[in-house]
């Protein structure tokens, strides 16, 4: 048994710190805030230059085919940095999608195209309040088109093509559609995190090919979201462990009655907490990594188990982060949102702690099911 | 990253596994013996075929194993259903001081029988003034001759009735700042002058004591480091104490709260399908798994040469608490009947009432919740200490409040 990254993981990790931190500084992450701008698109151009959103893309189709172990290190210092960038919709969701049910046409087409960063896709699934299922989609499609309004999609109103779930009277009840976004109308849905842009995707009779065969789309979609949490909740362990850095630096050199806060064991216990809830989600995302990388027969379990647990210790480095500011912390001048905003978003964005909380003991339900026979 | 087993880990497996298979105790051996006697047969057992204590050395009694291969054992072993426990202590955290404290001469003579079982060994440090506070302890110890004597009171100590050595942190200069005055041995428990009461403890049961020390008398050559390092020496002590206890995967875990939850029903359908009862297990499952690869991620760094660190912490804190509050959750699942602790006729034989009873003890008992968050927060994120009003202070000018 081995549990760690490689050297040459590890030397990648420290490239893309150190990467990051020149080119996706805080001030990057402040300008997308305030600014009009969708995303950083001078960044995403340098992250594609570097081959990052080729990395588990074949070299056949353009990529540099390295391990999803790679991806995983790269997720992380991506949550570090809170980049605002369309990399989780891009890489870990359209891209995986197109890999996982793609017809060869479907792949030659578009995976070096989003390996190359030329072209951005998401993943449309919700359309409301509540969980989406596949009674509840009223997407739905002719056989040549799609109609239907998804909203929020994230990066929607950037991407070029997006993975769509719509509901399907065959099977499993739901198809998955490949939609060239080019004539599909979209506008700007603001959400609470303003670094990553959402979008009210409306397709009216909108081109659309079937990706995958009708009538397993909700399969596909649990089975990529499945490997897409292990990759969200790296990114989210990566923002954990940089919010938590902040409230330690702060608490250090904030004063209070004649000595530092971080002194004080209200400050110590707080941030003690938030070291432990993130070095178990981390090791929880080790293996959920191991899970994703040799597609283990528990991944699913390993999957929802990372996303639950660093969901959790995001969430609470960044609230907590806040609280170690104090009023300072409430105050747009200070960086304390950039994480309070994300981990919300990357809570949402692909289900919440209570779905994949669902999902995690479905899994060893089913699992047990499968020892019994 | 590589979760398989190495051909050569895979064949080491094989062979534990064909030895236990072969070896471990039928419950019919251990049938009508005490818990002691039980632990003695199994350890002696696998002490003969060179599967007790595998990790140590094989001059101490043990196989020379490496850090990957004790987790196989460990794995393997689990698998049975052994005895065990009654030498947690004296395996695990007085061998390793002795093994990086004691001379050569010692540590041939002691280490092997408590490889074997044959010594039961047990940790005299906690004080009723000195607990959290461990340096603040004033058991005394004064020179005379070869020989140190000992006056004072130690308390919390398990098992003290049935050691046959202990090791001890006293003070033997009471002049000098607290820290600084501590000096460490291990002595004979049948040595003349000690005294032994149990303390009845919530759960019932009555493992602790304390123990009274009235001139017994310790020879020189059985202190570990120089007079005055005592402080330094606990410290191997302590932080082998926490990955002994942190490891423990005793009491309620997941399985048994999941088990239950498909046995009881809430509003006439099985509790398991209820999403509060769902969320709360998967929560549980989440940071009980988080600590097993967090565990394997300390392993990996150990076989690559590392020395644990304070990050070993976050096993007990964890563990304990989510022991707790899992054995209350199980008692809530079962309603009105989760007060009953008869074994008669509690589910599980009451262990989940039983666990509830015992589980504010594990919170306490080597470190504190409290005392690892301050671990956590000052040794491993590296905030700055409290302010400590006795620094710097001889030790018999500090304030003691009585």
């Amino acid at each position: 048994m081995n549990f760690e990254f490689s050297d040459e993981q590890n030397l990648l990790r420290e490239q893309a710190l150190g990467f990051l931190q020149d080119n996706c500084p805080p001030a990057a992450v402040r300008a997308i805030l305030d600014g009009d701008a969708a995303y950083d698109e001078a960044l995403w151009r340098k992250i594609a230059e570097l081959g990052w959103t080729a990395t588990v893309v074949p070299e056949r189709y353009g990529g540099i085919g390295l391990s999803y172990l790679e991806l995983c290190v790269i997720a992380e210092e991506l949550g570090r940095a809170v980049a605002p960038v369309p990399f989780s919709s891009s890489v870990y969701l359209a891209g995986e999608a197109i890999l996982m049910a793609g017809s060869e046409a479907q792949k030659e087409k578009w995976l070096p195209k989003l390996a190359a960063g030329e072209a951005i896709g998401t993943f449309a699934l919700g359309e409301g309040p509540g969980q989406p299922t596949p009674t509840n989609l009223a997407t739905a499609s002719n056989g040549e088109s799609i109609s239907g309004v998804k909203m929020p999609v994230a990066d929607g109103d950037v991407a070029d093509l997006a993975v769509v779930v719509a509901q399907a009277d065959t099977g499993d009840g739901a198809s998955l559609f490949l939609a060239d976004l080019g004539g599909v109308a979209r506008e700007p849905v603001r959400t609470l995190d303003p670094t990553r842009s959402h979008a009210r995707l409306a397709f009216d009779s909108a081109a659309a090919e079937p990706l995958g065969a009708p009538g397993e789309g909700w399969a596909l979609t649990q089975r990529l979201l499945n490997r897409a949490a292990v990759l969200f909740a790296w990114e989210q362990v990566g923002g954990a462990a940089a919010a938590l850095e902040m409230a330690k630096e702060y608490a250090m050199q904030r004063y209070a009655f004649g000595r530092p806060i971080a002194s004080y064991q209200a400050i110590k216990h707080k941030l003690a907490h938030a070291y432990v809830k993130n070095t178990l989600a981390r090791a929880n995302c080790y293996y959920g990594a191991w899970a994703l990388n040799t597609d283990a027969a528990d991944l699913a379990a390993a999957a929802a188990t990372a996303r639950v647990s660093a969901t959790q210790a995001y969430y609470y480095a960044s609230k907590e982060n806040i609280q170690t500011h104090g009023g300072m912390g409430f105050t747009w001048e200070f960086d304390c949102q950039f994480h309070y905003r994300r981990s919300k978003l990357l809570s949402v964005n692909i289900g919440s702690e209570a779905t994949w909380q669902d999902r995690l003991i479905s899994a060893i339900e089913q699992s047990n099911a499968a020892a019994r026979q | 990253m590589d979760f398989n087993d190495s051909a050569a880990e895979a064949a080491f497996r094989e062979e534990a596994r064909s030895w236990l298979e072969a070896n471990a105790p039928s419950h019919d051996e251990l049938d009508g013996l005490d818990d002691i006697a039980a632990a003695k047969l199994w350890q002696k057992r696998k002490y003969d075929a060179g599967w007790a204590c595998i990790r140590w050395p094989e001059e101490y009694g043990g196989r020379g194993a490496s850090a990957i291969e004790q987790v196989i054992w460990n794995q393997e072993e689990g698998k049975f259903a052994t005895p065990g426990g009654v030498f947690a202590i004296g395996q695990g955290m007085a061998a390793p001081t002795l093994m990086a404290w004691a001379s050569e001469e010692h540590k041939r003579k002691h280490l092997p029988p408590l490889a074997s079982g044959e010594h039961i060994w047990c940790q005299l440090f906690s004080e009723p003034a000195g607990g959290s506070d461990l340096a603040a302890l004033r058991t005394r110890a004064e020179k005379d001759g070869d020989e140190w004597v000992i006056n004072g009171q130690k308390i919390w100590t398990s098992g003290a009735h049935y050691s046959d050595y202990g090791i001890i942190v006293l003070r033997t200069d009471p002049t000098v700042p607290k820290h600084k005055g501590l000096s460490y041995f291990f002595l004979d428990m049948k040595s003349p002058g000690i005294e032994i009461r149990p303390i009845k403890q919530i759960s019932g049961g009555a493992n602790f004591n304390e123990v009274y020390f009235t001139d017994v008398r310790v020879p020189d050559n059985q202190r570990l480091g120089a007079v005055g390092q005592g402080w330094q020496v606990a410290l191997t002590t302590l932080m082998n104490e926490r990955m002994a206890i942190g490891g423990g995967g005793g009491g309620v875990g997941f399985r048994q709260v999941f088990d239950l939850a498909h046995t009881v029903e809430i509003d006439g359908a099985p509790a398991i399908e209820d999403k509060n009862v769902r969320a709360k297990l998967a929560t549980w499952y989440a940071q009980e798994t988080g600590l097993k690869y967090t565990g394997y991620r300390a392993l990996t760094a150990l076989s690559k040469g590392a020395t644990p660190g304070p990050e070993n912490s976050i096993g007990k804190l964890v563990a304990a608490s989510k022991t707790q509050d899992m054995a209350s959750f199980a008692m809530d699942l079962l309603e009105l009947s989760g007060a009953i602790s008869d074994p008669d006729y509690a589910v599980a034989h009451g262990a989940f009432q039983a666990t509830f009873m015992g589980a504010p003890g594990g919170r306490i008992a080597g470190g504190s919740d409290e005392i690892m968050l301050n671990i956590l927060a000052e040794r491993v994120l590296g905030l700055p200490q409290d302010v400590r009003v006795d620094k710097g202070i001889p030790f018999n000018e500090v304030p003691t409040g009585r």
